[in-house]
């Protein structure tokens, strides 16, 4: 195998991203699990780690940028630091959902929870899978997981639906209940973003594997 | 003697897409022979009209070889043999009638160190169509190869200087509009920047991208990168087994460089052979 200084350099790349990947699931889950504990230090906590997501980012884009200028990667190679890049972004993104939800649990203080929690813990937990899955298929390709990805964001969606759909029903019984029906309705649609943007790392995932971007549906 | 100028009829008009573009320079099953040594086995390939077609490959593997056979420049070499066809359109070149100085004014050349002859700037331009017996407007022409070639404003205070006083750059753009004086169709570019800095390499490459629109360009690279940036279609030649060199892949330039189909050009040109 010839340059191995620089295939080592693309290995250290991709075990980073998975890295940022790991930081970013542990984020969602401890963000949601925040919110149903009522456990605003634990929400903070998230809140405090993004600045590190953020900053790990911007350090494996730029490990990249260096890369590509300095290695000049063709054919697969090229393609593997382009999806380094798109789904480090995405990462990022999902980073700050999970932050998200962990400012909308601040702001909902003491208060008491309009409703126990099931199935915002559900979206989130199946968000967090989607997130795993989709990391793993950039490693060890595999359609079948790549189109489950596809097929948990259809999940995702619809309890999304239910949730708004039964949210919404809480504000018109009682407009006291806006407020906090609000937050969660913002929660919720927060999970949603999560699994769309792990959809997108499995279609990144297909790119680095085919060549071809493909779109699910 | 075989007429080469079939086919030129559409030449002005633009090409759109490759349905419309004719095969200007072709070979079927062409194997080449140093001595008792094969050099070359089984070429099959095609190159279109108005292209830009980049051979690329790891020293050794027969590149510049099969762009000399399109002129007929290898059997200058003793104890060359070739098998199998290379077309020029619709003609075998090596048929017994081909014209080989015509041939090589239809199917220029430029090489890989500039040689100017030691002459005038002038002189270098119009030698070629002095010796083709040109009548017409000579000054014209070479002011018009020297403008196709870039090198028009850098010279035209004192077209009588050395064509050798010129830089490296500029003499490799001279022997350009050299070549272009006596109206070729096609352009051999045997590493033609390879003794430039990265200056003049980028003007030739840009010149490349003029000349591009009128001519058929066929271009011997080690560089890579510039392979990617100068041409629509590359080939990817290797040495086989037999120490041959063979033709593993030609495609769009685009897809060679980012999603090859073949695993051995993959490996090449990430770097992990070659």
């Amino acid at each position: 195998m010839a340059r191995t200084e620089y295939t080592q350099q693309l290995q250290q790349i991709q075990d980073d991203l998975l890295l940022l990947g790991s930081r970013v699931e542990k984020a969602i889950v401890r963000s949601v699990n925040a919110l149903k504990e009522r456990d605003l230090d634990a929400s903070q906590a998230v809140i405090d780690e993004d600045d590190g997501i953020d900053d790990f980012q911007v350090e494996l884009e730029e490990k990249c940028v260096d890369l590509i200028a300095l290695q000049a990667p063709m054919a697969s190679d090229l393609r593997r630091l382009i999806t380094v890049i798109q789904v480090a972004s995405e990462l990022e993104r999902v980073g700050d959902y999970a932050e998200g939800i962990a400012k909308i649990s601040l702001r909902m203080g003491n208060a008491p929870l309009l409703k126990p929690l099931i199935d915002i813990p559900r979206m989130a937990e199946l968000g967090a899978t989607m997130l795993r899955e989709s990391l793993g298929t950039l490693t060890d390709p595999n359609m079948k997981v790549a189109n489950h990805v596809a097929e948990t964001d259809d999940i995702v969606d619809s309890l999304y639906e239910k949730i708004f759909r039964e949210l919404f029903s809480y504000m018109t019984e009682d407009p006291d209940n806006i407020q906090r029906a609000t937050y969660l309705i913002w929660i919720a649609h927060l999970l949603e973003r999560i699994a769309d943007r792990s959809t997108n790392i499995a279609e990144r995932a297909i790119y680095l594997q085919t060549g071809k971007m493909q779109h699910f549906q | 003697m075989i007429n080469l100028n079939v086919g030129r009829s559409n030449r002005d008009e633009p090409a759109s897409d490759e349905a419309v573009r004719d095969v200007v320079l072709s070979s079927n099953d062409l194997s080449f022979w140093y001595g008792d040594t094969l050099a070359l086995e089984g070429i099959r390939l095609e190159m279109r009209e108005r292209e830009v077609t980049a051979i690329i490959g790891p020293s050794g593997c027969g590149k510049s070889t099969y762009l000399r056979l399109f002129n007929r420049m290898n059997e200058l070499i003793p104890h060359t043999r070739v098998e199998g066809q290379v077309f020029f359109r619709d003609t075998d070149i090596n048929h017994a009638g081909v014209d080989p100085v015509e041939l090589r004014r239809r199917i220029g050349m430029v090489f890989q160190k500039p040689n100017p002859f030691p002459k005038s700037i002038y002189d270098n331009v119009a030698y070629g169509p002095r010796v083709n017996g040109f009548r017409g407007d000579l000054d014209g022409l070479v002011e018009q190869s020297l403008r196709r070639a870039a090198l028009w404003r850098e010279v035209c205070d004192d077209l009588s200087k050395s064509g050798l006083a010129l830089s490296g750059g500029q003499q490799q753009r001279l022997c350009i509009a050299r070549a272009l004086a006596v109206e070729p169709e096609v352009i051999l570019m045997d590493e033609p920047c390879s003794a430039l800095d990265p200056i003049a390499t980028t003007r030739i490459e840009d010149l490349i991208a003029e000349l591009r629109d009128e001519y058929t360009i066929v271009i011997v690279t080690h560089n890579m990168q510039q392979a990617a940036r100068v041409s629509d279609k590359t080939a990817f030649f290797m040495v086989n087994d037999n120490g041959a060199g063979i033709l593993v892949e030609l495609g769009v330039t685009e897809q060679i460089f980012t999603n090859p189909s073949d695993e051995r050009t993959e490996a090449y040109i990430t770097g992990r052979f070659g």
